[in-house]
């Protein structure tokens, strides 16, 4: 049954012949026996300093913000006055700055990140993909000061001139409308910082979303070309209805960053604590500015504390809407390995 | 279908498996094993995909552990020790009974690395001899003479057929007694896999060997016992030629001429 | 039937979708168009903003006072490069500690699936809340402010950024690699050390190299800890400048010898979390 068996092309020596003998004789040691019960100790506890960092977040912005929480209760929510001198906080008008520019950010950003992203995945030539796809990872890279910077001192002047201006000129007397674009026309306010955050966080989404949209397999794409479908069809009525839990996770996703951003926003929103006109052009202030405005010159005590506070609210907030937007995303893995 | 089918052999067996019964969580995939392996010879397992022959190679150096919902009732004896025990260091264990996967697995690490991995769990041995042993298990797996000037490229940069030597060759390295060797050609292209069917004739002098492959041309050219299985049970075994020209069973012979499988 | 024979009503239909696809490629496109055009248009700006600021005594002078004529901005880089590197030493072990766990130890724990949820939240949770909580936890207990607060802030960005990464680069290892070594009687701890963690070693570096692009940015974490300094400072226990906190007092002032500076400031970010982004791709596809 076994073939001529070729020649041994080793010839044995003597050297070879006693390493060779088999196992039972050579000694058997076990090479630091502690290190296994060490090594998972230490991966164990890095888990727990984990747990106990979002623990202690949660306390210490607690007991910092106690004073206030304990003088204003839940109604610091809706107070809209914010006087130092005077002692009296409420912290409507940075809450109503944070979620204003950030619902302005996702009204640009949304429809722009998905364009990208469908392009990035549908229409761009193959050559294309890797350097654009590229290009907007590194954009999403540059930090927040930068937009800052940029938005405060090339942006907003522009804003002014050719936006605002001539929206003011237009509608500026109309009722509803004229009262949104009312006040001085330099390119500060939520509309400015709304637009700076979305350039901001368009780069943010459109990764997310075109990763979201990649994990549609191949063949449920051919299947519908094959029926002769067109590219829009095959993304409409084949990619999203796919993909749907995984873009709403990627849009709640760009929110929680939009929320949180301070240096975005701080540079232009004019940090005026006043909520006496909701025009967009107005000077206004969001929780993440008014903390890196206020905070470090602070009196400890009630004013310290009501900033302490805002920031437990702002964390409160992004932590439900990070929270949904895993929720969703994890929920289209499901949907993917259970496809498969 | 017999209870109880005897798996035993005339001289005196290497390892024996008694009543052996395995679980994937509530799935029983291994029915009542009984089976001896006789020493220094090669025994290759045969049988359909499902059949759990890779299943009962597994539990030889309790792989299965790895796996929370995976679990053996039975016992498996090596010269007589239980090695299924808990008392048993499982590293001691695998020390004894090496395997070798069904794709080449090479660490990250220079071939010289590869080979030494193993050999540093267990013993200190001077530059020297490391040297010496590393050399040895290269030639014991046929590829000295293609890699001894290049030991400190990484393991990877060698080819498929070559890597799967290295893997054998690394398992060699720590001098187990036995061998396991999970379906190792189903990954190689046909010259790569007839010099492994070489060297395993030539391992079975210095080890026991036990082959898991789905070939059964392979197992009738390399090996001197086989065992047939089926859904879990050990349907028949017996020395290769005679498995292959008067099988017992019906069922055997079935699968034999290909009426299945 | 010949496609020439299509009935009216059906063309009519088809090059209505041919239409709409059209436009909807044409959007898609000026979407794309409009993304590249802000990026362009913003490295353009501070390319040019910054280059005129910029001169050899940025690198060399201090930052100065209002108006001056001189300056420029060593203390603020050194701070900046000092509390960034080792607020990545300080939070590397940590995070590839925990992405081992999660990866090699708690797949199906519900420590394992708290801790993943958890260094997620933390991923893209406000970084300026994680200053407000190094401020309460150790700057006001120790009464001032200081350039290891500040490190310390830094490094818990550091960690749930290395968690994710390491994480994934360790799931992507094949299982028959861990089970070849196991086979050989290596123990677990050996295992994940010298073959697992070896074999995904670019995309673990990958990983803390972008962490480090991460933390060179940011500027909130940093506003109430290390707070800043005019003069040249090593001292970890004091207040220390850092470049984005210094642009950021600088960019909001009316002088313009500062927010000359400033934008000089912003170009080096800029460039420096640009290139550890460039440096990190070219590392991970060269081992992939």
């Amino acid at each position: 049954m076994a073939a001529t068996l070729p020649a041994n092309p080793f010839p044995k020596d003597n050297k070879m012949e006693i390493a060779a003998q088999g196992g039972g004789q050579t000694p058997r040691k076990r090479v630091l026996p502690w290190a296994d019960a060490a090594f998972s100790f230490l991966a164990h506890l890095a888990a727990w300093v984990t747990l106990a960092l979002l623990a202690g977040i949660i306390i210490s912005l607690v007991i910092g913000a106690w004073p206030a929480i304990m003088e204003y209760g839940l109604s610091f929510l809706w107070r809209s006055e914010w006087d130092p001198v005077e002692n009296k906080y409420g912290g409507l008008v940075m809450i109503y700055g944070t979620l204003a520019t950030s619902f302005i950010a996702l009204l640009i950003a949304v429809p722009v990140s998905f364009g990208i992203a469908l392009f990035l995945t549908e229409l761009a030539p193959g050559w294309l993909r890797r350097p654009l796809g590229v290009a907007i990872e590194l954009l999403a890279a540059v930090p927040s000061i930068v937009y800052g910077m940029w938005g405060l001192l090339v942006f907003g002047p522009i804003l002014a001139t050719f936006v605002q201006q001539p929206l003011q000129g237009l509608v500026g007397d109309l009722p509803v409308l004229g009262a949104l674009v009312s006040g001085a026309p330099v390119g500060i306010g939520i509309l400015s910082a709304g637009i700076i955050l979305a350039i901001m966080v368009i780069p943010f989404i459109a990764s997310v979303m075109r990763d979201v949209f990649e994990t549609t397999p191949a063949l449920l794409k051919e299947s519908a070309y094959g029926l002769g479908s067109t590219t829009w069809e095959v993304v409409w009525k084949v990619v999203l209805p796919y993909t749907k839990s995984g873009v709403i996770g990627a849009i709640m996703l760009g929110l929680g960053r939009a929320l949180g951003e301070t240096m975005a926003v701080t540079f232009v929103i004019g940090n005026f604590n006043q909520l006496n006109s909701l025009s967009l052009f107005e000077a206004a202030n969001s929780i993440t500015s008014a903390l890196a405005n206020e905070f470090a010159e602070a009196s400890p005590g009630l004013h310290q504390a009501s900033l302490i506070y805002l920031g437990l609210v702002l964390f409160f907030i992004t932590f439900c809407v990070l929270a949904l937007s895993k929720l969703l995303l994890s929920r289209l893995k499901r949907n993917e390995g259970s496809r498969t | 279908m017999d209870t109880k089918v005897s798996g035993s052999i005339s001289e005196k067996p290497k390892l024996t498996v008694r009543d052996l019964n395995f679980y994937y969580g509530s799935f029983h995939a291994l029915k009542h094993i009984h089976l001896d392996i006789p020493e220094r010879k090669v025994t290759a397992f045969i049988g359909p995909s499902g059949c759990g022959k890779s299943t009962l190679l597994r539990v030889f150096n309790r792989m299965f552990e790895l796996y929370p919902d995976q679990r053996a009732e039975g016992s498996v004896t090596l010269d007589g020790e239980d090695i299924l025990s808990k008392k048993l260091d499982v590293s001691l264990v695998r020390a004894k009974i090496g395997m070798v996967f069904q794709k080449p697995t090479p660490f990250p690490m220079s071939i010289y690395d590869n080979i030494a991995f193993g050999v540093r769990l267990f013993e200190t041995l001077p530059r020297a001899e490391m040297d010496e042993r590393v050399e040895w298990a290269l030639k014991k797996a046929a590829l000295w003479n293609e890699v001894k000037d290049k030991l400190n490229q990484n393991g990877s940069s060698l080819s498929g057929g070559q890597q799967q030597r290295l893997c054998i060759a690394r398992g060699i390295a720590i001098k187990p007694e036995v061998l396991l060797l999970d379906e190792p050609c189903s990954a190689l292209d046909p010259i790569s896999t007839g010099k492994i069917e070489e060297l395993i004739h030539e391992l079975k002098v210095d080890y026991t060997v036990m082959i898991v492959t789905h070939n059964m041309q392979q197992a009738a050219r390399c090996s001197d016992y086989t065992a047939y299985m089926y859904l879990g049970d050990l349907v028949e075994f017996g020395p290769t030629s005679e498995l292959f020209m008067k099988p017992k069973k019906k069922d055997t012979e079935d699968y034999i001429t290909g009426r299945f499988g | 039937m010949s496609f020439a024979t299509l009935s009216a009503a059906k063309m009519a239909q088809h090059r209505h979708r041919k239409r709409i696809n059209v436009l909807a490629l044409v959007l898609s496109l000026s979407a794309m168009a409009f993304g590249l055009f802000w990026l362009a248009w913003i490295l353009f700006e501070t390319l040019r903003l910054g280059l005129g600021g910029m001169a050899l005594a940025v690198f060399t002078e201090m930052t100065p006072p209002p108006l001056a004529s001189t300056g420029g901005l060593a203390n603020a880089i050194f701070g900046s490069m000092l509390m960034v590197s080792l607020a990545t030493a300080l939070g590397t072990p940590i995070g590839v500690m925990a992405g081992v766990y999660l990866a090699e130890y708690g797949q199906t724990t519900w420590l394992g699936r708290v801790t993943q949820f958890i260094s997620d939240i933390l991923l893209s949770a406000p970084s300026i809340v994680i200053g407000l909580f190094v401020y309460s936890a150790v700057v006001a207990h120790l009464r001032s402010y200081s350039a290891f607060a500040g490190i310390l802030a830094l490094a818990l960005i550091v960690i749930p950024v290395v968690i994710r990464t390491t994480e994934n680069m360790l799931s992507l290892i094949p299982n028959a690699l861990r089970e070849a070594a196991y086979a050989l009687g290596t123990p677990k701890w050996k295992v994940i050390s010298s073959v697992t963690l070896k074999a995904a070693r670019a995309g673990v570096i990958t990983g803390i190299l972008l962490a480090l692009a991460r933390i060179a940015g940011e500027t909130a974490p940093l506003l109430f800890t290390a707070l800043s300094n005019q003069f040249w400072s090593a001292d970890l226990s004091g207040p220390m400048a850092s470049l984005p906190v210094t642009i950021f007092k600088f960019a909001m002032s009316p002088y313009e010898n500062w927010r000359d500076l400033a934008w000089a400031g912003v170009l080096i970010i800029t460039m420096g979390v640009l290139a550890l982004n460039i440096l990190a791709r070219v590392l991970f596809r060269n081992k992939y």
